[in-house]
């Protein structure tokens, strides 16, 4: 049995009428971090949303075997109870939704799922109240209406704050240092890190390399044209530092 | 994905639209004097009573139906509708009321058993033309509260009625308001003495069950100087595929320093998504604040009936008086309501807010139209309103149409509106975080009423929610 928590295999998705992913061939190694890098349009983000089954994206062929089951007809609900989380580069304002009924919402449905008992008002707002200030938040964002009216700062640390309280095995940081000052980039990397257990995997989707600055990868997986053209060790973000995308060629 | 899944959560079934099978006295449609006098009959009304319906149905046979509400309908038969049904039995006492209604209720989450019942809360059963049951009287009846139906009030407060009916809404004020003097068969009348706190919620659930039949109600509340009272009214009816007609009146006068929260879920049988049946609810429903410092608050929350066409209004008369309405309305399926408030500002310092969210899914068309008129002498008065609009799929339809008529340069007027659609992003955002498609769709649509919800009395505010759930249940898949 291999040691991957996700393997892709021949994937070819869509947006409208437009091919994306043209034939993605993908294993991720449970318990480490990953970071996919590649120029814009690659199709970096397409891979991210059709891992997550986002309603822009179809999968036309191939396939997605995570922990061993295919995902790619699942609900997006089913696949976030499985353990995936994708943390948004805009999460949507929700207006009237307060942060803390909807955080415990989310955190009570797996708990369900996973035959645990729900947590009342207060063991949840314990938990959280201690991670919001961790992650520098004010406490009173819990108290606020979902994303709405948060900089785009709070938003990523919002988004930490989820992922946090619920405990993912496979975490999709969808250009989570875009829009970042340095203060909030540290905060929301320190919450990344203290998530790595060696059984969590990570993976990254960037085009810069700032965060990997913070964050330490284990694999580089490069995408281009709809497929990853190459897999190496951290020493790869190194080297397209220095000479681009355009050097590299389909291995 | 959406598009589909979003219709079948929001064409939720109308799970209370059973029939009560039960014996009625039922007069052959049609109006005439002489219905009006089998009517008055009936109720062993005095005189008094008799004459100003027959005055009221003069003043209906010369005015016409009006047609500027934003709905369409076919044309309504009045000579098809009947408009007495009673119950055969008269009930005097509980053990009385007949077995099938009290179940009926029970279905309908309402006992009438006092101990049964939800701790403080006094209701008064009307079924089709007639009150059934009223409770806690007694109880209430210490406090010098008077609550008992219409009908009872006339024979037996007949000063209290003659001087307050017709008060705020008089029998000519519009085509249905004259149609229900003329006609009206049953209602509620509370009178809460002054300096008297009502000691517990009053309500009225109102339940039409015969066919063909109409429904005329007519509620009226007096709080004396320095009281407060907080009253709700519910209602439905069984699923039936002819349209039937309901025009209620609804008269509130509040004193010196006294207040009325006066909330409704109105729940009446929708129709179908064809348009097929459902209630037409054509309702005027006035408040007065007569005195100073008085206040009004109406809380609504509509998801039933064919079509709604009501504007529950305040006249903020007395100096420093406020007026407040809070409303939500939905339509799905192929239901239309046109719904809004008037706040008549006369009074120094007078306040008026008005917050009102309509929700439309299907083929679902909401509409608000509010009036905010400040007179010139209404110096300092201040109005703010907000209207959102909320649309589920691309079928439905919301539609705004806020007045505005001030003739006082020292007052302050603020009005904001918004339209928004439950977009595939937030629901998308909800589900990653592994939330259920439906679960999602009612979370966004609770916050999106959350401050209408918060004025309700808490038990109603969790009927309300549940019941905009099953609204709108299915829309999601």
């Amino acid at each position: 049995m291999s040691n991957n928590i996700m393997d892709i295999q021949d994937l070819h998705a869509k947006i409208g009428e437009k091919e994306i992913l043209k034939g993605l061939n993908l294993s991720l190694e449970a318990g480490k971090v990953h970071v996919i890098m590649g120029p814009n349009g690659a199709g970096k983000s397409t891979l991210s949303k059709a891992i997550v089954g986002h309603y822009d994206i179809e999968v036309t062929k191939g396939n997605i075997r995570y922990k061993d089951k295919d995902i790619v007809s699942m609900e997006p609900e089913e696949r976030a109870l499985e353990g995936i989380f994708m943390s948004f580069q805009n999460p949507v304002e929700v207006p009237g939704v307060n942060n803390a009924y909807f955080l415990r919402t989310a955190v009570n449905a797996k708990r369900k799922f996973q035959g645990l008992e729900e947590l009342n008002a207060a063991e949840f707002l314990r938990a959280a109240k201690k991670l919001v200030v961790e992650l520098g938040m004010k406490p009173e964002m819990l108290n606020r209406s979902l994303n709405q009216g948060f900089s785009g700062g709070e938003k990523k640390r919002n988004e930490t704050l989820q992922m946090m309280m619920l405990e993912p095995d496979f975490i999709i940081l969808d250009e989570i240092d875009s829009g970042l000052d340095i203060d909030a980039l540290r905060a929301v990397s320190e919450g990344i890190n203290r998530m790595k257990d060696g059984k969590r995997t990570f993976l990254i989707i960037t085009h810069y390399s700032r965060i990997l600055d913070y964050i330490a990868p284990d694999y580089v997986h490069v995408l281009k044209d709809g497929k990853i053209i190459k897999t190496a060790g951290s020493e790869l973000v190194a080297e397209l530092e220095e000479t681009g995308y355009g050097a590299l060629e389909e291995s | 994905m959406a598009q589909e899944e979003l219709n079948k959560a929001v064409s939720g079934e109308y799970e209370i639209g059973f029939e009560i099978d039960i014996e009625a006295d039922t007069v052959p449609p049609g109006l005439s004097e002489d219905v009006i006098r089998f009517i008055s009959a009936k109720k062993e009304e005095p005189s008094w009573m008799l004459d100003l319906r027959l005055q009221a149905y003069k003043k209906w046979q010369t005015m016409q139906e009006p047609h500027w509400g934003h709905v369409t309908y076919e044309p309504i038969d009045y000579q098809s509708i009947s408009y007495f049904s009673a119950p055969k039995q008269a009930p005097s006492s509980l053990d009385e009321v007949d077995p099938k209604i009290l179940d009926a209720y029970k279905k309908l989450g309402i006992p009438l058993e006092e101990q049964n019942q939800l701790q403080g809360i006094a209701v008064d059963a009307v079924v089709d033309s007639v009150s059934v049951k009223t409770t806690y009287t007694d109880e209430l009846q210490k406090h010098g509260i008077i609550f008992c139906s219409i009908s009872e009030a006339i024979r037996d407060y007949p000063e209290l009625v003659q001087k307050y009916m017709f008060s705020v809404v008089p029998m000519n004020d519009n085509f249905y308001a004259a149609l229900n003097s003329a006609v009206f068969t049953d209602g509620t009348f509370v009178y809460i003495p002054k300096g008297v706190r009502c000691p517990m919620e009053l309500s009225t659930y109102f339940r039409i069950n015969a066919l063909n039949t109409g429904q005329f109600e007519r509620t009226l509340i007096v709080a004396d100087e320095g009281s407060f009272v907080s009253y709700n009214e519910g209602c439905s009816a069984p699923t039936r595929d002819e349209n039937q007609l309901h025009a209620a009146v609804v008269e509130l006068v509040v004193m010196k320093d006294a207040q009325i929260k006066y909330s409704t879920i109105q729940n009446w049988y929708p129709g179908d998504e064809n348009g097929k049946g459902g209630i037409y609810n054509f309702v005027t429903k006035r408040a007065l604040c007569k005195g100073e410092n008085s206040k009004i608050s109406w809380a609504q929350v509509e998801t039933g009936s064919a079509i709604t066409w009501k504007y529950p209004s305040c006249i903020l008369q007395g100096d420093n008086s406020t007026g407040e309405f809070y409303s939500v309305a939905v339509t799905t399926l192929a239901q239309q309501a046109d719904t809004g408030t008037k706040m008549i500002h006369l009074g120094k310092n007078t306040n008026s807010t008005i917050i009102s969210k309509g929700i439309s899914a299907m083929k679902g068309q909401n509409t608000y139209r509010g009036l905010v008129k400040i007179a010139g002498k209404a110096s300092n008065a201040r109005n703010y309103s907000e209207c959102d609009s909320l649309l589920i799929g691309d079928k439905c339809g919301a539609h705004t149409f806020p007045y505005l008529e001030n003739k006082n340069a020292r007052a302050q007027v603020e009005h904001e509106a918004t339209t928004t659609k439950i977009s595939d992003e937030q629901l998308f955002y909800l589900r990653q975080r592994g939330i259920s498609e439906e679960d999602a769709v009612n979370m966004i649509v609770h916050g999106f009423c959350k401050e209408v919800f918060n004025k309700l009395p808490m038990e109603y505010a969790v009927e309300a929610k549940a019941l905009l759930n099953l609204t709108l249940e299915g829309s999601v898949g």
